[in-house]
């Protein structure tokens, strides 16, 4: 075993100051040492996109990302995004078009789809399946989530 | 409008209505509960070392230093897991079956890439896989059987020692005279197909945590199970416990679609563990684990042939199939389930007098075949819809013209297939119409014929297909197998805090049983859907349950969850008459309330049970004796089933730069009949399709020669992307609904069965020009590549 090295990951806002081995994941960290079980673990080799979170306002797979890389990084995760009684425009659009059925994939999808529409206009239903598609949903066939993206999008646009 | 009879003109109807689902605020703010977020006190992790030989004896296993490892606590060999579990097979009555022993650990000799070896049990994960690492096997190759074919030959190499041969079953349908009627034949066609081997890749993998209380020495499985009863049963037996000491639950679980419908040898592990070592155990699969142990399914080749008449009508319909099972056959289902039902269901929605059919399960050097969404249907319909497209062109006439002439009419149900099943009633003919007024057939096979003529290779696909769902105890579809998949069971109670639950065996795992039995049980009992809170996936709920798979999840738990409502119901009803002073036939109940019709003199359902259960006194101890509570435990068994049918159609397009297919239109018309919640019942055919779309041009599971697995990652096996799915267009036609409570037909799996025959059939209507026939599915751009520079 290796030494464990001390980093400071602020997750959601709030600062977590831990001594880890450097062979810890990020997602294992989230999952495991700080409790926050939204973001899911579907791959383990950066195909599936279900443990996408935010680093530092960039989406990155936390499968792929080791803990200590993320030391001095401000990271979100899905937990950061509503609650069971708040959800917000993103969550409340997946709910009312049935974007998700099992759930499994959809922290990683909302992580994605938060990342889109923060940084592009999203003017076309083809810009919205190219950017989730390194997201993989094995239930809905897409059609739903692409319309809960678009109606988000066409509000954010003042549509 | 106030009063309570405006509760009755304005009572919902809850079923046929887009209720936003119950499960979706949890799911969405990322705390659902899925068994991989469970942590215990004291929780250790389970890590296997597999096999990396698809055949070889296990001359000797050394585990020393991965027992020396940091943080192990116990490291079991497939000995050791036999000294704490009872062995088992898949048993069945079934004529010309033989059943496989299937070690949760591998004794002796492995069978497949992937089949666990050692288990090594730690504190963490991370330290169970490095001690995994470091275990020592001494394998001794044996030629692997890779080929069912060859494996079925006489004289090959025996997977089984103690088995007669490695067709585990085999069975033969005979109906008419086929020789006679392929004699008389206009026209005749067919081919060898192959539907490939595939897995249903849920997006959450396996997983499973058991723990056992200290006290009662009970044992608790959390596992991504759709069979929560079957796999409680069986631990019973295993474990030689009585059932209060086993409970299986499964709770938020990630994508089924057939995959967690079997017993898996993990889930046993993690139990021997707990109970041997006194503290939770934990294993979760990683994605290589899911792709190589995980149920693989389909993988059929299929020698078929069918005879025409002179004006399109088919005479008869011959097959041959082998199906490739894999290492073991598989507990509950049996080796036979997957092949057997593919030429059970051949013959389709069609009128057919002469069918015969034979079917062979063979066993190879590959991972154990299960079920994935549809099974063996998807094979059915691929084959008999390739079947009648190649007839077609060959006799010169439309897809839908052939088809309209062989459906089954509506005058001719119930209707027996020449395999033995029979079809209730079902819009067969009126799904075919409304997919092509839908698509707008007449014009689009128009522009089809135009962009051909330019070069462009472009095809329109039409399928047709009939299942059962529903499936009741006439016809269990576990035939002659040691368990009951023809009833579900379903506890109504509304208890002292007038609170509703409604309790079932059944899961679910993205089908939002929730919702949909919620809609059910409110509209039934007269509350609101969000006032019924519904237990699914938990054994001690009910005295017996199988779980949620073949489509019969939304037909039994409706059926139950209506029965056990409206036994609530008139219990509460005896109880307003006393509490309100009225003749019970003059009580009406909607929206939590209970009321007198035509007066303003109502109550709360939730009142009612406060003033039954804890105010003594306000109903007479006759009354309480007669009623007991406010709950009712009913079984349903819809004996026969009934038939679920669609037609699907779609355009495609194949890039003649790259041979990749695009998909550009989709549309399925099916007779699911009641629908519960449109909103649920469209995503099911949605996904459905995306999956039957990745079936016929993307996903296969493949194995070099010596059964090495070569797609053990998701860069290797391909599922479909949110860029190859297009928007697919669904519609539901109720035809005379069937005689199941309610009118609801299963509808969880056609998309899955529908898909690959009718994108297939479009890519060989793409191809027609080149003489070009789909029998292969995937039909990739490297399949397709190579059948047109074969025909150019």
């Amino acid at each position: 075993m290796v030494d464990k090295v001390p980093v400071t990951i602020t997750v959601n806002g709030a600062r977590h100051v831990r001594e880890i081995e450097p062979r810890l994941l990020l997602v294992d960290f989230l999952r495991e040492d700080i409790d926050l079980t939204g973001t899911h673990v579907g791959c383990e080799h950066g195909v599936c996109g279900a443990c996408t979170v935010l680093m530092d306002g960039d989406s990155a797979r936390s499968c792929l990302t080791l803990a200590v890389q993320a030391d001095g990084a401000e990271v979100e995760t899905v937990e950061s995004l509503g609650s069971v009684d708040s959800l917000n425009d993103l969550q409340q659009a997946f709910r009312a078009h049935h974007a998700l059925q099992c759930g499994y994939c959809t922290p990683g999808m909302l992580m994605t789809a938060t990342d889109l529409l923060r940084k592009y206009p999203l003017a076309t239903d083809d810009e919205i399946r190219d950017g989730i598609s390194g997201n993989i949903c094995r239930c809905t066939g897409y059609q739903n989530i692409v319309a809960a993206i678009r109606e988000v999008a066409d509000r954010r646009n003042g549509q | 409008m106030t009063g309570p009879d405006a509760l009755a003109l304005s009572r919902p109807q809850f079923v046929g209505a887009r209720v936003a689902r119950k499960e979706d605020p949890r799911l969405l703010a990322g705390v659902g509960n899925y068994v991989a977020d469970i942590k215990r006190h004291g929780m250790l992790h389970v890590a296997f070392r597999r096999s990396d030989h698809a055949h070889a004896r296990i001359r000797g296993i050394d585990v020393s230093a991965a027992a020396a490892s940091p943080g192990v606590v116990a490291v079991y060999t497939g000995e050791d897991i036999g000294r704490l579990v009872r062995p088992y097979r898949a048993t069945s009555r079934m004529k010309n079956y033989q059943a496989t022993f299937i070690p949760p650990v591998a004794v002796g000799k492995v069978r497949y890439v992937g089949e666990a070896v050692v288990a090594v049990v730690a504190e963490s994960r991370y330290l169970a896989e490095d001690a995994a690492a470091l275990v020592e096997i001494d394998f001794e190759p044996l030629p692997a059987l890779v080929d069912p074919e060859r494996s079925a030959a006489e004289g090959a190499l025996k997977i089984h020692d103690d088995l007669e041969s490695n067709v585990l079953a085999e069975r033969g349908f005979d109906r008419g005279d086929v020789e006679a009627a392929f004699a008389s034949a206009h026209t005749v066609a067919g081919a060898r197909f192959h539907f490939t081997r595939t897995t249903p890749m849920t997006i959450e993998a396996r997983a499973a945590v058991a723990e056992v209380e200290r006290g009662t020495r009970a044992l608790t499985l959390h596992c991504t199970t759709q069979i929560p009863g079957i796999v409680r049963d069986k631990l019973c037996e295993l474990f030689d416990l009585p059932g209060p000491r086993v409970r299986v639950i499964a709770p938020d679980v990630g994508g089924g679609f057939g995959a967690k419908t079997s017993l898996y040898s993990e889930e046993i592990v993690v139990c021997a563990a707990a109970r041997d070592l006194g503290r939770p155990v934990k294993w979760v699969s990683d994605r290589m684990e899911d792709l190589m142990t995980t149920g693989h399914a389909f993988d059929e080749i299929v020698r078929a042939e069918i005879a025409l008449d002179a004006d399109g009508a088919i005479l008869g319909l011959k097959a041959d199939v082998v199906g490739d099972i894999g290492a073991y056959s598989i507990y509950p289902w049996t080796a036979s389930m997957e092949p057997v039902q593919v030429v059970s269901f051949l013959p389709g929605p069609y009128r057919i007098a002469n069918y015969a059919a034979r079917v062979r399960s063979v066993a190879t050097n590959k991972t154990l075949g299960a079920a994935f969404r549809g099974v063996g249907r998807p094979i059915s319909a691929f084959v008999m819809e390739r079947l009648i497209d190649m007839a077609a062109r060959k006799a010169g006439m439309d897809a839908v013209e052939i088809r309209r002439r062989n459906l089954v009419n509506d005058d001719e149900f119930p209707y027996k297939a020449p395999s033995g099943l029979v079809w209730d009633r079902a819009a067969f003919q009126a799904c075919l119409q409304r997919a092509s007024d839908d698509i707008g057939y007449d014009a689009l096979r128009r522009e089809c014929d135009e962009a051909r003529a330019a070069g462009r290779w472009m095809g329109i696909g039409v399928a047709c297909y009939a299942e059962l769902t529903g499936v009741g105890s006439r016809i269990a579809v576990a035939p002659g197998m040691p368990i009951n998949t023809g009833t579900e069971t379903a506890t109504v109670a509304v208890d002292s805090t007038g609170a509703v639950t409604a309790s079932f065996g059944l899961t679910s795992q993205g089908q939002g049983m929730e919702t949909t039995l919620a809609q059910v049980i409110a509209e039934t009992l007269g509350v609101r859907v969000e006032d019924v809170d519904v237990v699914l996936g938990d054994t001690a709920a009910v005295s017996h349950t199988t779980g949620t798979y073949a489509s019969r999840a939304a037909v039994f738990g409706a059926g139950a969850g209506t029965l056990a409502a409206q036994t609530v119901r008139e219990k509460i009803i005896r109880v307003a008459g006393h509490l309100l002073e009225a003749s019970e036939e003059d009580i009406e109940t909607g929206d939590g309330n209970v009321w007198v019709k035509g007066t303003d003199r109502s109550m709360k359902i939730s009142d009612l049970a406060r003033a039954l259960y804890s105010e003594m006194g306000r109903v007479p101890k006759e009354m309480r004796d007669e009623i007991d509570n406010l709950e009712a435990t009913r079984v349903y068994d819809p004996f026969f089933g009934t038939t679920t049918s669609a037609t699907h159609m779609c355009l495609v397009e194949i890039d003649p730069g790259t041979y990749a297919v695009t998909v550009r239109r989709y549309v399925v018309v099916e007779d699911c009949g009641r629908v519960i919640n449109p909103l649920i019942a469209d995503g099911q055919a949605h996904g459905g399709v995306a999956q039957g779309l990745g079936v016929a041009l993307m996903e296969e599971v493949v194995h070099d020669g010596d059964g090495q697995l070569l797609t053990a990652s998701l860069v290797d096996y391909v599922v479909p992307s949110a860029v190859e799915v297009p928007d697919i267009d669904v519609v539901h036609v109720e035809a005379e609904l069937p005689g199941t409570i309610g009118g609801f037909r299963g509808l969880g799996e056609g998309g899955t069965i529908g898909a690959p025959a009718c994108i297939a059939n479009a890519v060989s209507d793409a191809l027609a020009p080149l003489g070009i026939e789909i029998t292969t599915v995937p039909a990739t751009p490297e399949r397709i590549f190579r059948l047109v520079e074969e025909a150019r």
